[in-house]
């Protein structure tokens, strides 16, 4: 039988929400790794049982965990009795050692000095789509690692961050993050990532030179509002059959483009604010697609209280606000920008969690919506796996 | 034998109790202390330290006999309380925000 099982990272912990295909009555497992942040958490496309979460926190640094068998149990890579031992018979334990290739350097301080480029957290785990013990992480400050022996070791894809750009990239308010790794399902050497503040970038070689994606993107605090590089890009989605289209939440603006990321234009139509953090797209409709404007850069939460989630069915300048099930006085909660996601069921689920604890879910594309739970600490990421 | 008091989150990590106990091969000095905690628990690899440098993470504190070593050398011998196991060797999480 059908069913879903969402993955929800907190300010305090990790959750597992799990459901059948009719997403109506719900499990809700956790704390998992009680009281620590919980960035994020994915499952393989090759073996939904296999689970990447990043753990962190300001005092202890960061953590991997891994689990095999669906989140039942958890282990941090590297460190079981049985893979111990390395070939001078001491233990590894190298699961959370990221470690930028060769000097890190500086990049544009939020003064406009340059700062050391400096290993914080990781916010974004994305296994690979062909290998369960592949998986990328995009990381604060920004830089992309990947581990292919599932998360014992990380090596840094660090053509990344020695783009000739690097000295410009900037933090946002929330770190200079790379919080957002897209892998093309048709070409296996091409992978988007973004990066706030830097803007979006595209490999076409597997990770080995990247190039800034960002003409057309406007922004107009940057003394070069078009600038190559300095973009807040807050989010960015691809339909897996649809590879060249690629959608974008900017700081402010929603972004379309058709040719992978080479040009971009504007999309955001009749939104009634084009602030926002996550974008996503329908399972099944390419060109339907979601966001949650939020008032604005100084003022994050929904305006007059309304939480609303905009829907697009014509990929972008047409949208339609879906409210029903969603307060619509009185709420001022935000929505992160990895914290929506969808499933893949036949009437496709919707689903996004608030920095109020809530966690939405729409089995109806976005039609209606009802709270999974209501009070979780605040949500940081949501992941769904659609399970057959 | 070494007794350690961890912070609460690095014994749930490490799945241990209120104090984990070591063994240590020479000198007891907070390096090799955390040597013999990171042997025996590699999850808590690079928690308490750097994984290259050593250098303690800003947010963590040790404690022995009721005084802050935090800043001290971590080659300094410590004293024969924690030693001969009368006292614990405190791993604190600095007391920071609410």
């Amino acid at each position: 039988m059908s069913g879903v099982r969402v993955l929800v990272g907190t300010r305090k912990g990790a959750f597992i929400l799990t459901s059948d295909g009719k997403r109506k009555d719900w499990k809700v497992d956790g704390p998992l790794f009680a009281g620590w942040e919980i960035y994020h958490a994915k499952g393989s496309p090759v073996d939904p049982n296999r689970i990447y979460v990043s753990q962190t926190s300001a005092w202890f640094g960061q953590i991997i965990q891994r689990s095999n068998d669906g989140g039942k149990t958890w282990e941090t890579p590297g460190s079981s009795p049985d893979d111990l031992k390395g070939p001078d018979g001491m233990p590894k334990g190298e699961s959370n050692m990221f470690v930028y290739d060769g000097v890190p350097g500086t990049h544009m301080w939020y003064d406009g000095t340059q700062h050391p480029w400096e290993f914080k957290r990781v916010w974004h785990l994305e296994p690979a789509l062909d290998d369960v013990d592949h998986v990328y992480a995009g990381v604060e400050d920004a830089a992309l690692f990947e581990s292919k022996d599932g998360g014992k070791s990380w090596k840094e894809l660090s053509g990344l961050r020695k783009h000739d750009t690097g000295a410009k990239w900037q933090p946002g308010a929330g770190g200079m993050c790379l919080h957002s790794i897209i892998l093309d399902p048709q070409d296996r050497q091409r992978m988007f990532i973004a990066i706030s503040a830097a803007g979006a970038f595209r490999t076409d070689d597997g990770g080995n030179s990247w190039k800034p994606i960002n003409r057309g993107l406007h922004s107009q605090f940057m003394p070069d509002p078009n600038a190559e590089v300095g973009h807040c890009v807050h989010h960015i989605a691809m339909h897996p059959k649809k590879p060249n289209t690629l959608f974008m939440q900017k700081h402010w603006d929603i972004m379309r483009s058709d040719d992978a990321g080479d040009s971009w234009r504007e999309v955001s139509g009749n939104l009634p604010t084009d602030f926002g953090f996550p974008i996503d797209v329908h399972a099944h409709e390419p060109e339907t697609i979601y966001v949650v404007p939020i008032k604005s850069d100084s003022e994050h939460y929904p305006l007059d209280g309304k939480l609303q989630v905009w829907r697009s069915r014509s990929g972008g300048n047409e949208w339609e606000a879906l409210t029903n099930g969603l307060p619509q006085k009185d709420c001022y909660v935000n929505v992160l920008r990895d914290a929506m996601s969808v499933d893949s069921l036949d009437s496709c689920g919707i689903y996004f969690g608030t920095t109020g604890g809530q966690v939405y879910c729409s089995a109806d594309a976005g039609d209606s919506w009802n709270a999974i739970v209501r009070d979780l600490p605040a949500v940081l990421s949501v992941e769904v796996q659609t399970l057959k | 034998m070494i007794r350690v008091v961890l912070p609460h989150h690095l014994r749930t990590l490490a799945k241990v109790g209120d104090e984990v106990h070591v063994d240590l091969n020479g000198n007891a000095t907070v390096a090799s202390v955390l040597d013999a905690i990171e042997n025996k628990y590699p999850m808590l690899r690079g928690t308490m330290r750097d994984h290259r440098t050593h250098k303690r993470r800003p947010l963590v504190r040790f404690f022995a006999c009721g005084e802050d070593i935090s800043h001290d050398p971590q080659d300094r011998q410590l004293p024969n309380e924690i030693v001969n196991g009368r006292e614990p060797f405190f791993i604190i999480g600095a007391i920071a925000g609410g």
